[in-house]
């Protein structure tokens, strides 16, 4: 399952500050789109918006529509917490539950559906979402040991497989390699490579290298000054943006003049 | 201090010593690093020796009351005329040690839920403003002297649960420790827990609600992303974060009912063993020994009786501490800690 992503004239509001502003979008499923630009041009902002995890702190509100296929997540009567079930996210920081194994980890979500499991159906679950994520052959041995033994990549898979164990149609990843060293952070984005055969996957990075290597369609963020709200200034091919951008902004980001 | 400290500043003032042999050594040479900051060096030396003494210090005030307790019940159980009489000693003390155990387990068992509900409410569901006052009231409680609660309880409570305990022992008499006679005033084990439970409320508040807001934003976030409702949420990140916080809360709140005095001998009408909460009767350690001990004559075998009772009373605390601390240690691995 997968599904597409259309923003209508998006708005997001911190209390009466305008964060980021007219955001117009439409993300193609199964694909993976990179959000880049400088630190706070809001693509973290709107990235958090696509599973209304911004919600977590007070005062923060969103204008406009956006749609999973054709249903608006920002529609009247629609429960946050069903949003997050189809819409997974992986953090900046792996963030494994601490008291968990590694097994429990994976199963964490998918027990939130209320879904009893019998051992071998749990047992199917965890290796397939492990195998998902490029994890199975590390931990299979291990896998009634803590889930914060693991090293900082393999952290991370983890919460990729945790994230997969629920079957979202739609997985952001918010810089998830910024923590990483270089050989985790290849591990991950292979792994990204895999998961856009199934799911449509949104990227922040700050890593332009990173953005240019996974992604086939990339976001430019940008924000005119402190206070400003910020604005989606180009969005197009990954190729155009970083070869051929129609933005002089753009341009002068991705050559590296600024940010 | 561990071996190890002792052995760190053992070195250190070595270290200085030969630094200054080395200064005197190096004064035409010229070397003005090695007689810099003398004045920093004897600071640090005074203050390691001051933080020395503090740790002794309480040792030694440990050590004075158990000893102080310990040679005193010697002769609760021995006497010089009659030989051993611990027979006599115990058929003494374990009405009491159940009347003190039953007091404040009754006590914690109305107030943890209660204490770590309102905590998850300040720090979880309520709106800041709202939480920051609830937390100021309930703080509050924590001001009140005990002296008013026993009073509060004795005048005002128990009144109201006297018609309570006649309902209850009119359908739950079946059960033994609703079997006795109501009490007329109302002045019973279990107002006296009621009572107490108001009393710890506010140990077990603060340090569960402490505990609560230190729960890592990065955790809360991962079971919210995976489409956990709040309440899922607190069970999936905040309980395991914190369960050794509410432990060690309910063992403070533990270590102030079963030490409570003073709104104890005011509220409960004490008299013999009954196991029914709701009748008068028993009687709790601290309790007993605030009755009786002004009255007892120096060396009579009751004042070494109740000197003997209030060691027991310090062991049961002790141990109640060693297995909160059992508690909280077990499953490290899993602690989060790492």
């Amino acid at each position: 399952m997968s599904k597409n992503i259309t923003a209508k004239n998006l708005n997001v509001y911190y209390g009466d500050f305008l964060a980021v502003e007219g955001i117009n979008v439409e993300i193609a499923k199964k694909s993976v789109t990179a959000f880049i630009g400088p630190s706070g041009c809001g693509k973290t902002t709107f990235l958090r918006t696509l599973n209304r995890m911004h919600e977590v702190l007070p005062g923060a509100r969103v204008e406009g529509q956006l749609f999973l296929d054709d249903d608006d997540i920002y529609g009247p009567g629609v429960d946050p917490v069903t949003v997050r079930a189809m819409v997974g996210m992986v953090f900046q920081r792996p963030n494994p539950f601490p008291t968990m194994s590694i097994r429990e980890n994976v199963l964490a979500g998918y027990k939130l559906n209320g879904a009893r499991l019998s051992r071998s159906q749990a047992d199917d679950v965890v290796e397939g979402a492990l195998r998902g994520a490029n994890l199975w052959n590390e931990v299979k041995d291990r896998l009634d040991k803590p889930g914060s033994g693991l090293s900082g990549g393999q952290q991370q898979r983890l919460c990729i497989a945790r994230t997969v164990a629920v079957k979202p149609d739609v997985i952001l990843m918010d810089e998830p390699c910024s923590a990483l060293d270089p050989i985790s952070t290849l591990a991950i984005e292979d792994l990204i490579a895999e998961l856009k055969q199934e799911y449509t996957i949104v990227i922040v990075t700050h890593n332009m290298q990173q953005a240019a290597r996974v992604s086939e369609k990339t976001a430019f963020f940008n924000i005119a000054g402190t206070g400003k709200p910020g604005k989606m200034i180009e969005y197009d091919d990954t190729s155009v943006i970083f070869n051929n951008p129609s933005n002089e902004q753009t341009e002068r980001y991705v050559s590296g003049k600024f940010g | 201090m561990t071996p190890d400290e002792s052995q760190t500043s053992v070195k250190t003032s070595q270290d200085t010593r030969a630094g200054r042999k080395a200064a005197k050594k190096a004064s035409s040479d010229q070397n003005n690093l090695v007689s810099k900051d003398k004045a920093g060096a004897g600071v640090d030396r005074g203050f390691a020796l001051l933080a020395k003494f503090a740790g002794i210090f309480i040792l030694i005030i440990l050590a004075f009351v158990a000893i102080f307790l310990t040679y005193n019940s010697f002769e609760a159980i021995y006497r010089e005329d009659e030989g051993l009489v611990i027979g006599r000693f115990l058929s003494y003390a374990w009405p009491l040690i159940v009347g003190t155990l039953t007091v404040s387990i009754i006590a914690l068992c109305i107030s943890a839920p209660v204490a770590v509900g309102v905590a998850l409410y300040i720090s979880h569901y309520a709106p800041p403003r709202l939480s920051k006052s609830i937390g100021y009231v309930i703080d509050l409680l924590a001001a009140i002297p005990s002296v008013v609660y026993g009073a509060w309880g004795m005048v005002f409570l128990s009144g109201y649960l006297a018609n309570f305990y006649v309902w209850v022992h009119e359908w739950f008499s079946w059960i033994p420790l609703f079997a006795g006679t109501p009490s007329a005033t109302g002045r019973t084990v279990f107002t006296a827990s009621v009572v107490l439970s108001v009393m710890i409320l506010p140990i077990i508040t603060s340090v569960a609600r402490e505990i609560f807001i230190q729960t890592p934003k990065l955790h809360e976030e991962a079971a919210l992303a995976l489409g956990a409702t709040r309440w899922e949420m607190i069970k999936m990140a905040v309980f395991p974060f914190a369960r050794a916080g509410i432990i060690s809360g309910i063992m403070l709140g533990l270590g102030r009912a079963l030490g409570e005095t003073m709104a104890v001998v005011m509220v409960l009408s004490a008299g013999s063993f009954t196991w029914s909460i709701i009748s008068s009767g028993n009687n709790t350690i601290p309790a007993e020994i605030a009755r009786n001990f002004g009255e007892t004559g120096d060396g009579t075998e009751r004042w070494h009786q109740l000197i003997a009772i209030g060691l027991v009373l310090f062991i049961i605390t002790l141990i109640v501490n060693m297995v909160a601390r059992w508690i909280v240690s077990r499953n490290k691995e899993f602690s989060g800690a790492n």
